[in-house]
């Protein structure tokens, strides 16, 4: 309680006090951004691991889909990594052929509104129950509200098995554009 | 305006800042706080401590962006944060390490008040209400033990929590009320988590603040030499020079915990198994002494040790101030109260000791408590495995046995009513579920609203069903079923 004594000390030695005081601010300064960055980047991983990233998917034997003569229905089952849990889903796909006479992989989903399409043997074709979207067997459109094709899936062969990477797409919209 | 469109605007926005808030007049009570004799190193550990929980509370909130409190979930979250996110292992070990370093700093104010007498004066609020943050800080230190879910975890809270079931009268019900149940399960790591995150951290940061207050209102109470209600000598402001030494010794904490996590991570063992029967349950280092203590109190006995010696020894800690009401703080004049603290802490000591000997003496125990140690570092070595997560719905529905159902049950498919409301009517991002419609609406109401659906269903994107009448009935029969 008295000032004398206070100020004897703060005038004593004012560079010394500075001085340590600015090393002391710098270190705190410094040990609190050194310790931000574990922090950010525990929040960011992810964002930067793909932690929804979809894996391939058996859709059969290569060798099975030689001789299509039309598009044939495949359930596949699909793995996803969710965070620190994998789930595991069925989900419908569309063997066909492309108008080139490739093998390709259709979403059964329909890009109009999400629900599944069928195939319909009497029409030849792919037609959606619920608004009545219709697409050729190589999935282009005939017909309907749908605003683009049925979506081809990325599809590789590994050993005579043909793999599809299932993704889900926007719906809507005239391009494709992966969805989550 | 004219305040603020002055020469020095940065000057008038603080003026204007502190005319509103009184910031500048608080900031000046918290930093000239007087401490007499001046700043010293042995002042340092009640702001460490202060640094210490925040730093848990930061890196704790943290690791619930990840961690879920649930018996099937907790091993396998702590797993991911601990192998695969970004800097988890090093998070949780400081957050681990941090709660040890907050035992040793506590242990380590209280000793520093106690040899200074600093209790002594006017301060039996203060003692009190340290008192009962020592108490909450051991709940956070138990509370959060059993978080991860891993064989140590477990077993040790499973101890923990019939020791509370050996007080008299209520153990039983406590022990159930803490476990949510008779055993431990899901309901246990809930109530801990609920605990350990929510209960006592506010707790904590109420007591924290009447602490706080009560200090400042009783004042520091300086050397030794000093009269703890008025001391006498020159006094220093706590800014600049205690805040430099406390800055430095919260720098010092934080390095020596940085470096501890970065190079011996904290590990976590295998998930619990109850059914282990060989289990050596062993507590965190503080806990090992009152572990080691109940070993001599067998059966009808146990409550005298387990309750009514360490009720007293807390009882007589916690009356400190108002049995010691003399004013000399000179620790060679106080050999009664130096004494007992230096006994309790020499006995703690001993058991700890005892315990180690015991644990290491006899080769089965020994034996055990390496192939434990050897689970924990072999989990560790192994990568990340995520949890499976099957379909909710197999992959081929079950027929039922109605045939009107069944029919139904195609028809739902056909009509591919579960692209949009999923499999078995459990609904998806496209569309609600349909279960327990039946609760909902009648028969009849379900089968107009298909053939016509409402404008909000249209607007949903639900179009009208045009079945033939025994067809609709099928449909409506299943949904009605779901």
């Amino acid at each position: 309680m008295s000032p004398p004594e206070l100020k004897r000390v703060a005038v004593a030695e004012p560079t010394r006090r500075s001085y340590l005081g600015w090393l002391l601010g710098l270190c705190t300064a410094g040990a609190g951004v050194a310790l931000s960055v574990p922090l950010i980047r525990f929040l960011l991983y992810p964002l930067r691991a793909r932690t929804t990233e979809v894996k391939w998917s058996d859709a059969g034997a290569v060798s099975d889909f030689a001789s299509l003569t039309g598009p044939v229905q495949r359930s596949i089952t699909v793995e996803q990594v969710d965070g620190w849990r994998k789930t595991v889903s069925d989900k419908i796909v569309y063997i066909t052929k492309s108008s080139s006479g490739e093998l390709e992989v259709l979403s059964a989903v329909c890009p109009h509104l999400g629900c599944s399409v069928q195939w319909r043997d009497s029409k030849h074709g792919f037609e959606c129950p619920c608004h009545a979207a219709s697409f050729r067997p190589d999935g282009s459109i005939t017909g309907g509200p749908a605003p683009r094709a049925m979506d081809t899936l990325q599809t590789q062969i590994q050993n005579g098995r043909l793999m599809v990477r299932y993704q889900y797409f926007r719906q809507l919209v005239a391009t494709k554009e992966v969805f989550g | 305006m004219s305040e603020l469109s002055n020469r020095n605007w940065r000057g008038g926005f603080f003026r204007w800042l502190d005319k509103r808030t009184g910031l500048d007049s608080l900031l000046r009570e918290a930093l000239d706080e007087p401490i007499p004799g001046g700043a010293r190193f042995a002042y340092v550990f009640g702001s460490a401590l202060l640094f210490i929980f925040i730093s848990q509370v930061i890196t704790g909130v943290f690791l619930a962006l990840y961690y879920v409190p649930s018996a099937d979930h907790a091993h396998t979250t702590v797993a991911y944060i601990s192998k695969a996110v970004s800097a988890g292992g090093f998070l949780r070990s400081i957050h681990a390490y941090g709660s040890s370093a907050m035992v040793i700093l506590l242990l380590l104010h209280v000793t520093q008040t106690f040899l200074y007498g600093s209790y002594k004066g006017r301060r039996e609020l203060l003692w009190l209400s340290g008192c009962v943050l020592f108490a909450l800080v051991l709940c956070m230190a138990f509370t959060g033990y059993l978080l991860p879910w891993d064989q140590k975890a477990y077993f040790a809270t499973a101890v923990g929590t019939n020791i509370a079931g050996e007080i008299p009268l209520i153990g039983a019900w406590l022990k159930s009320l803490m476990r949510g149940g008779a055993d431990m399960g899901t309901l246990t790591l809930s109530r801990f988590f609920v605990a350990h995150i929510l209960v006592v951290p506010a707790a904590i940061f109420a007591v924290v603040a009447l602490h706080v207050y009560l200090f400042r209102k009783a004042g520091a109470a300086g050397p030794i030499s000093e009269n703890p209600i008025s001391p006498t000598a020159p006094t220093e402001p706590f800014y600049p020079h205690q805040v430099m030494v406390d800055a430095a010794f919260a720098l010092l904490i934080i390095i020596v915990l940085a470096l501890l996590a970065h190079f011996a991570p904290f590990d976590l063992g295998p998930k619990a198994n109850p059914a282990d029967t060989h289990y050596l349950p062993r507590p965190e280092w503080y806990y090992i002494p009152i572990f080691q203590w109940l070993k001599y109190w067998p059966g009808s006995l146990s409550f005298v040790g387990v309750v009514i010696i360490p009720g007293l020894v807390a009882f007589f800690f916690a009356s400190l101030p108002f049995l010691d009401r003399r004013m000399e703080r000179r620790p060679w004049k106080r050999p009664i109260a130096v004494g007992s603290y230096t006994f309790i802490f020499l006995a703690l000591f001993g058991l700890g000791w005892m315990s180690y000997r015991s644990d290491h003496g006899d080769p089965g125990y020994a034996a055990q408590l390496i192939a434990q140690q050897k689970d924990t570092d072999e989990f560790m070595r192994k990568p990340f495995e995520a949890e499976i997560e099957q379909p909710v719905v197999a992959a081929t529905p079950e027929t039922p046995a109605n045939p009107l159902i069944a029919q139904g049950a195609q028809i739902y498919q056909e009509q591919a009513c579960n692209g949009c409301h999923g499999d078995a009517g459990t609904g998806s991002a496209a569309g609600p579920k349909l279960t327990g419609i039946h609760d909902r609406m009648s028969a009849d109401q379900l089968a107009a609203l298909l053939k016509s659906p409402s404008a909000k269903m249209t607007a949903g994107g639900m179009a009208p069903l045009n079945l033939p009448p025994d067809a609709m009935k099928s449909l409506v029969a299943y949904l009605e079923s779901l």
